[in-house]
């Protein structure tokens, strides 16, 4: 398949399990994109998830844990990209957070990160996170924010298959994503965000277009 | 759970089951729902090819345990992970109480997993006083219901958001509302805390990767991330059964197993981990990490020729999303702890013959689980093996005994069934059903009207001068069945009417006994097996072209089920196998022979809906030859989305279970009635006496017909 049939088929398939998929010129578009993500998020939502609702005493002190700033998590970010964000997020009021993201577990507005790659017959982002702190940024933020290349795109998992028994290597924890978090556990109605995101984004950087 | 001691104990549970009317509607939209779901979620696979590929490569793991065993602790304990292995559900238990011990744990978080389910672990470590909570949205209600799952997959499914409301209202003390999205979150928000203070998480897994050490695990919620990394201590428990060779295999077994459980081509997530990883709660900054393998009969299943192929098994919860019987009583009254057709297998194996003795009754054997299993699993002939093992620890069973006894002796069955029609008589008078049905036998069977025996029985009607052509284009041997025989003698006879231009010779050989489906159904495999032998003895294969029957039942067992039960009998299994090679049903005989003309096609003169005997469409694969006589014969054929659901008859099954009988009847003829159909069609007796019974009984506007008479009465309009 070639590389452009490869990305429209993981955007099909990533859209259909409610997946925001935009395609950027750049990392810089990339960069700017989480952190409007991030602004714009509605004013109700500084609360984390949940908390605006009645809940037992524990459950509350947890809300309470929440910075009320908003928080964007980037673990495994670039030195220069972190540089960019840094400047990008002082405008916005947004606090950046690399690691130490167990602390944060109350609530972390959104979760910026870089993909290995993906599988495009079934939308998944693929996440070689042994690094806890990567690992929980894709757990405990409201939005995921994943960056994939586009050039990183296989069109299944079987192509796949040699990459992942690398990773498996050495000890590791290595996370298939495919849409948001969710359940349908009560009356099979489908609800977004049980425990992890709300929101996954994918933000395809087109190796094509970029320089 | 089912937990019932006796049969009359657990009918009591069944038709507690059936009132519940919450569950009825949400399985009915839930069986309905799933069924467009999967197969929207395999367009463009291979399915049959995935499944068998699946099959092969489990029965080669199972095969090969002990090595795959040994090769994984090897990689996961070069990782950093310590691996154990535990004999009995209780060794893995005091196992992982002692891993919390020894770490100083209390506060538990657990991911779904079945085989902790299966050990009750959860019950053993809150007795050894710790606190364990289940963070799976569904397993954390039906956890604060002390409940067991309703479904493997879907746990929770029996219960209404205003249940759930309540429930969270109690454990929050605060009033919440009904709105599923609210109740979501407020689960978010209450089981987040848990994960904080969590010192040990507890998950299972689907895959156990040996040549990496790697365990894998499917999940939609992310709370298996959350459990195995936030707190310091993760404990997977994982049946041996999940051990498999390669990432390629597990990946292979991957696009099957969400596709089957609920149509989504892969879970939201999927974690792969491999030894002992980074963890800052951890005073060592690495997680302490154990894998519990759990035996507990496993080893043993895979080296018994029968039952190995259970182990095949991935938890899809399929076979119970298919299951008629599921769809009418819900997980807790069709499962010990496994639920659907697996779990009436693994429970004998995991939790004893006596927790398993009233389930293992309550299958139809119509197939549907075979047909869907992603494993290939051929369930319904495991339900039969258990049964006959739990039958043969029980030697007095007296129905099953008795009814061996008479059917095997062929002479002897069928004077009984000729006095029975004098004995009928008063009960009868000439309605042709049994009007007045004693009540102290009969009390719960009221439900449909039982057919009388007919006057006299087609072997003393049958003149074989009529099909003796010269020079026959088919030699057949036609196979009558007792219910035709005896019963129906007049579909037999429109059938064979319908023949009479179609230059075949038909020899009836009055030998011929009962096929033997009854007893193979109440697992008596050697009686069975002798008529089989007797049959086979008395109708040679090779003088025919083909041996017909107008009953799907008889067909399917005789295609089957002899070669099975002849296999290990080298004196007749070659002539089992040539016998079950002719073998034909009436529909594709009739397409076949060509001799239902299409001169009234398109004359649409009645609407005719048709019921796909299971024991036709699944048993035999037969599913287009039927449709083609409908509209040949000028019928206007109307189709629905029940049409292959099984009637609820299962011979003996509707005697055993009259209620869940009568509930798969019902909804079967509101099917029916909803297309407006005036004929209903079928290709086999015993769904002809299930659903003509009921439909006369309650006075439905349609007629139901074999399909034989149904082309008969075809012919009379031209
Ligand atoms: S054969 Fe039919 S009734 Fe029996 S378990 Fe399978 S689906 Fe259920
Ligand atoms: S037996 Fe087959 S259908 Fe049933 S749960 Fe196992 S794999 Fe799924």
């Amino acid at each position: 398949m070639n590389p452009q049939k490869l990305v429209a088929q993981f955007e099909q398939k990533a859209r259909a399990v409610s997946a925001v998929v935009k395609t950027m010129a750049g990392i810089d578009d990339a960069l700017a994109y989480a952190v409007n993500v991030c602004a714009q998020k509605k004013a109700c939502a500084v609360l984390a998830s949940g908390c605006e609702y009645a809940l037992s005493g524990p459950a509350e002190e947890l809300c309470g844990l929440k910075q009320w700033e908003k928080l964007m998590a980037v673990p495994n970010l670039s030195a220069p990209d972190i540089e960019t964000l840094t400047v990008l997020c002082r405008d916005s009021g947004i606090g950046l957070i690399r690691q130490g993201l167990a602390a944060y577990a109350g609530g972390i507005d959104v979760g910026l990160t870089m993909a290995d790659f993906a599988i495009a017959a079934t939308g998944t982002l693929v996440l070689n996170c042994p690094d806890e702190d990567l690992r929980l940024a894709t757990m405990i933020s409201e939005v995921h924010v994943a960056v994939l290349r586009s050039e990183d795109i296989y069109a299944n998992s079987d192509d796949a298959a040699d990459r992942l028994a690398g990773f498996f290597a050495a000890s590791d924890y290595t996370a298939f994503i495919t849409g948001a978090s969710r359940t349908a556990d009560i009356e099979r109605v489908l609800t977004l965000g049980v425990h992890g995101p709300l929101e996954l984004h994918v933000l395809i950087i087109d190796a094509s277009t970029s320089s | 759970m089912q937990t019932a001691d006796n049969l009359r104990q657990y009918r009591r549970q069944l038709k507690a089951a059936l009132k519940n009317e919450f569950q009825r509607t949400a399985l009915d939209n839930f069986a309905v729902a799933y069924r467009d779901g999967r197969e929207a979620s395999f367009a463009g696979i291979d399915r049959t090819g995935l499944i068998e590929q699946i099959g092969t490569l489990k029965d080669v793991a199972m095969a090969r345990l002990d090595e795959l065993f040994d090769q994984f602790r090897e990689k996961a304990e070069a990782a950093g992970a310590i691996v154990h292995m535990a004999r009995s559900d209780t060794e893995a238990n005091e196992l992982i109480s002692r891993i919390a011990a020894e770490n100083n744990c209390t506060r538990i978080v657990k991911s779904k997993s079945m085989t902790a389910e299966e050990t009750l672990l959860n019950h053993f470590l809150e007795n050894q006083g710790y606190e364990v909570i289940e963070t799976d949205l569904g397993e954390w209600i039906i956890q604060l219901r002390h409940e067991g799952p309703s479904h493997m997959v879907m746990p929770a499914i029996h219960l209404s958001r205003n249940d759930v409301s309540r429930l969270f209202s109690e454990v929050t003390g605060k009033q919440q509302d009904t709105d599923i999205e609210k109740l979501v979150k407020v689960a978010r928000r209450e089981l987040r805390q848990r994960f904080v203070s969590a010192d040990m998480g507890i998950s299972g897994a689907n895959f156990a990767i040996a040549e990496t050490g790697t365990l894998g695990i499917v999940s939609n919620e992310g709370n298996v991330r959350l459990v195995t990394t936030m707190p310091r201590v993760h404990v997977a428990l994982v049946g041996i059964d999940k051990l498999i060779p390669t990432v390629s295999e597990a990946l292979l077994v991957l696009s099957g197993l969400p596709r089957n459980a609920t149509g989504q081509a892969i879970t939201s997530y999927v974690t792969w981990i491999t030894g002992a990883n980074p963890s800052a709660a951890s005073d060592t900054g690495k997680k302490k990490m154990h894998i519990v393998f759990l035996d507990n009969g496993r080893s043993a299943m895979a080296k018994n020729p029968v039952f190995a192929q259970a182990l095949r098994c991935v938890r899809c919860g399929a076979c119970a999303n298919v299951c008629p019987i599921y769809r009418m009583v819900g997980g807790h009254a069709y499962g010990h702890i496994y639920i659907g057709a697996i779990g009436l297998i693994l429970t004998y194996f995991f939790h004893g013959r006596d927790k398993d003795k009233n389930l293992i009754e309550n299958c139809l054997n119509c197939q549907a689980c075979k047909q869907v299993c992603v494993a290939g699993i051929d369930l319904p002939r495991l339900i039969r093996e258990v049964q006959k093992q739990i039958i043969g620890g029980e030697k007095g069973l007296l129905l099953a005994s008795m009814a061996a006894y008479v059917l095997k002796r062929r002479r002897l069955f069928h004077a009984f069934l000729r006095s029975g029609r004098y004995i009928q008589r008063p009960l009868a008078g000439k309605t042709g059903y049994i009007r007045h049905l004693p009540e102290v036998f009969f009390k719960d069977h009221k439900f449909k009207m039982l057919p009388a025996l007919a006057e006299k029985p087609f072997r003393d009607r049958w003149d074989p001068s009529r099909f003796s052509p010269a020079h026959p284009k088919y030699k057949i041997a036609l196979f009558s069945g007792c219910l035709q025989d005896f019963v129906y003698p007049e579909q037999l006879e429109a059938g064979l009417e319908l023949l009479l231009t179609a230059n075949v010779r038909i020899d009836f050989i009055p030998e011929q006994g009962c096929c033997g489906l009854p007893l193979y159904m109440l697992g008596e495999h050697d009686a069975a097996a002798d008529l089989a032998r007797w049959n086979i003895g008395h109708i040679d294969p090779k003088k025919y072209d083909f041996i017909l029957t107008l009953c799907a039942s008889c067909g399917s067992h005789m295609k089957e089920n002899y070669p099975y039960l002849l296999e290990t009998d080298a004196g007749v299994r070659e002539r089992a196998g040539q016998f079950a090679e002719k073998v034909i049903d009436y529909s594709s005989f009739m397409v076949l022979a060509g001799s239902v003309g299409t001169a009234n096609a398109g004359t649409k003169t009645a609407k005719a809906a048709y019921h796909a005997p299971c024991h036709l469409c699944r048993g035999l694969g037969v599913r287009r030859a039927p449709r083609a006589l409908l509209e040949n014969a000028g019928y206007e054929y109307v189709p629905n989305d029940e049409e292959e659901t099984c009637c609820g008859l299962g011979g003996s099954y509707s005697f055993k279970f009259p209620e869940v009988s009568s509930a798969i009847l019902d909804k079967k003829l509101g099917t029916v009635a909803e297309t407006g159909a005036e004929i209903l069609v079928t290709d086999c007796p015993g769904c002809v006496m299930q659903l003509r019974g009921g439909a006369v009984k309650q006075e439905r506007p349609f007629r139901v017909l074999h399909m034989a008479e149904a082309l008969k009465a075809s012919l009379s309009h031209v």
